[in-house]
């Protein structure tokens, strides 16, 4: 069953957010340059996660003439594609080494086109506020 | 295994793993540091000088230092001289911290804005 297969990876991975310690138990350890490689990108997640979290500090207070509302809306909607970006950066990589240490193909994911499509609405949605001149 | 070579005489790895990883953590620190100054910002512009106020500089001032501090860590780990070995691989703890550290700020900012 996909469902159940899902759920117990889900369990694994929620044991070890809580029990950091527990990955060098599995599997075992693989090039080094390969968990560099691993770290790297959970920084480069991380920098985008930063990246989208300014940009939405940036939008508050350096856009004054913008409606409150819109404001408020694009905010949010940075801040929370930040924190999704920073939680999901943590998950991958904590999968991606527990694949590397069992020798299995990396976790497939879709989350980097989400997150694309995401920031590509976001700034047609600014374009089409800035043509329509919705500012107070 | 790279780093190391026949007759166990330690050699930089030609691929500059670790140097790379160290200047993606520093790299990563800036990103940081600019989010903070932004909410920081953001905190001094939107609220009454109060308590609250304080309370929540010092609290974005800790979460910096602690991102601060396990990134400071891990690029010592990452400058050790080749001969002390590969260096190990990143502590979910890590994984874990700079993380939260990062969704403190998401916290603080809705908290204000909304």
């Amino acid at each position: 069953m996909i469902f159940t297969d899902r759920l117990r990876a889900l369990a694994a991975d929620l044991r070890l957010w809580f029990a950091p310690a527990r990955i060098r138990n599995e599997g075992s350890t693989p090039d080094y340059r390969f968990s560099l490689a691993n770290e790297r990108t959970f920084l480069a997640w991380l920098r985008t996660a930063f990246a989208l979290i300014g940009g939405g500090f940036a939008v508050d207070q350096f856009l004054p003439s913008l409606h409150q509302t819109v404001r408020t809306v694009f905010t949010v909607a940075l801040l929370a594609g930040g924190a999704l970006c920073a939680l999901r950066s943590v998950s991958h990589w904590v999968r991606c080494e527990r694949a590397m240490r069992h020798g299995e193909d990396l976790p497939a994911t879709r989350f980097p086109s989400l997150l694309g499509a995401g920031v590509g609405l976001l700034a047609v949605a600014i374009a089409v506020v800035v043509l329509l001149g919705w500012s107070r | 295994m790279a780093g190391t070579e026949e007759g166990s005489t330690p050699v930089r790895d030609p691929g500059l793993q670790p140097e790379r990883t160290r200047m993606a953590w520093r790299r990563t620190t800036l990103s940081c540091a600019v989010a903070v100054v932004l909410a920081w910002r953001q905190v001094l512009l939107t609220l009454e000088p109060t308590g609250t106020e304080v309370v929540l500089v010092a609290l974005l001032v800790l979460a910096g230092l602690a991102f601060l501090t396990a990134a400071h860590t891990r690029m010592r780990t990452l400058a050790a001289p080749p001969s002390a070995g590969p260096p190990r691989t990143m502590t979910a703890r890590t994984a874990l911290l700079t993380t939260a550290c990062t969704l403190i700020l998401v916290g603080l900012g809705a908290a204000i804005v909304l």
